[in-house]
């Protein structure tokens, strides 16, 4: 039986007001990706979050901005954030330095069901930055590595210059017995890695295709064709989660804007599992 | 070399998955096995096309010539992967570069002597130009996916 995703209520005025937090550590992962631990304000004396949840960070003066944790779900005294500068928000989030204050409210939406995954294989599979909202399924994965069956990691990226957690992946690889393959669509001259889409790399990853479960996160162009490269496998539509990304207002469901069909992302997402999303995915111009 | 060796090898790689027994044993005839170093140069560009390679370990380029000199890699392929197919289609001249980006051993079989298989048996052509054309088209779609520049979100260059 696949399990569905799994959920925490987010809910009441408090989820409306923002914390504030402050920056304890800001490190850069590409030109244009940069990663944010943040430490609680005195009163809070824990952050609990699913794996694939997100916050509504707030860059005083500017706006906010829905970002995926990126953290290990076992620290529950820090906040990690990996985020790409794209706009206006994440643009003076990029300028925070420690010590920087920043609100926070949340943890929201739907989780990666990881706890309800034992006896699997995992496939994650990431384009881009969407190895980040997978970083904390991969953890937790990593954390109970004797109750899983294989994990496969993919992960496709631009060029060299773009792929995050790239050392974390291979240490991964090396300590975990798990299989990353990463390929880019640009090579460098020095680049002895995969080359090509990352949806060729599902053809030749290490699971059975039985008792397998696939969590993608990127681009929805990019997870519309790796869905149709995993159902080639062998998986079935409940066999596959994706993570969905809209315009992110509220983040509790009252504001409408990043409704997709019937759903609203921030509250019934934004991790779904595939044959629930399926008749909105595919759907142009939704 | 006993060339008749191969057969088992080339009944289990997936290119040739599922191939007729008649059909195993004519490719056979036209197979031998190969090794290259990393960064030998398997094949390239404008030469004759007088073979094609199953690869069974290792990694190579798909790869153009540069601007700038050097070579751009367009594609990689290894394991269970069929490198060329110029050895099927006129003038019979390699359209990239091969580079192996680590050591590989593959098959390598001979263009010529399949072609001329494939005059007298159109059994063996047929089945041939259908695994061939399913691989090109496969390469294309994936070249069309590249295209799309899928992580970039209309990011320029760097």
């Amino acid at each position: 039986m696949i399990p569905d995703v799994q959920k925490s209520s987010s809910s009441g005025a408090a989820t409306m007001v923002p914390e504030a937090w402050t920056v304890a550590e800001r490190s850069t992962e590409t030109d244009d990706t940069f990663t944010l631990r943040l430490a609680p304000p005195e009163a809070r004396t824990s952050f609990e979050f699913l794996p694939g949840q997100f916050n509504m960070l707030y860059g005083f003066g500017t706006g906010e901005s829905a970002i995926s944790i990126s953290g290990d779900p076992a620290e529950t005294d820090t906040l990690v954030h990996t985020i790409r500068r794209v706009g206006t928000v994440t643009r003076a989030l990029s300028e925070l330095r420690h010590g920087d204050p920043l609100g926070v409210r949340g943890p929201f939406g739907s989780a990666w069901p990881v706890e309800r995954m034992f006896g699997h294989d995992l496939i994650f599979l990431a384009g881009g930055i969407g190895l980040a909202p997978l970083r904390p399924a991969i953890l937790y994965a990593l954390a109970h590595r004797a109750r899983y069956g294989n994990i496969v990691i993919l992960l496709g990226s631009r060029s060299p210059a773009d792929i995050i957690f790239l050392k974390e992946i291979d240490a991964w690889t090396a300590t975990a017995g798990i299989e990353a393959r990463v390929s880019v669509d640009r090579a460098t001259p020095d680049w002895q890695r995969n080359v090509g889409v990352v949806t060729n790399l599902i053809p030749k990853a290490k699971f059975d295709s039985g008792k397998a479960i696939a969590m993608l996160c990127g681009p929805e162009i990019m997870m519309r064709y790796s869905v149709v490269e995993l159902h080639k496998r062998g998986l079935d539509d409940a066999q596959i989660f994706l993570t969905m990304e809209r315009n992110m207002k509220c983040a509790v469901g009252f504001c409408g804007h990043c409704q997709l069909g019937p759903e609203f992302l921030c509250r019934d997402g934004p991790v779904f599992r595939y044959d629930r999303i399926k008749p909105w995915f595919s759907q142009r111009e939704l | 070399m006993n060339t008749h060796s191969l057969a088992p090898i080339i009944r289990k790689h997936a290119f040739f998955a599922g191939l007729d027994e008649t059909i195993i044993d004519l490719v056979t005839g036209c197979a031998e096995n190969v090794r290259f170093e990393s960064g030998t140069v398997m094949a390239r560009m404008g030469d004759a096309a007088d073979r094609f390679f199953l690869i069974r370990e290792g990694r190579v380029s798909v790869a153009f010539p540069a601007q700038q000199g050097g070579s751009v890699t367009i594609q990689t392929l290894d394991e269970d992967d069929v490198v060329g197919w110029s050895w099927l289609i006129p003038p019979y001249e390699w359209q990239f570069d091969v580079i192996a980006l680590r050591p590989v051993r593959a098959l390598a079989l001979d263009g010529k002597c399949l072609r001329q298989k494939c005059e007298q048996d159109p059994k063996l052509g047929y089945e041939l130009m259908k695994r061939f054309s399913q691989a090109m088209v496969k390469r294309l779609q994936a070249t069309r996916l590249q295209l799309l520049d899928l992580y970039g979100n209309g990011r320029p260059d760097k």
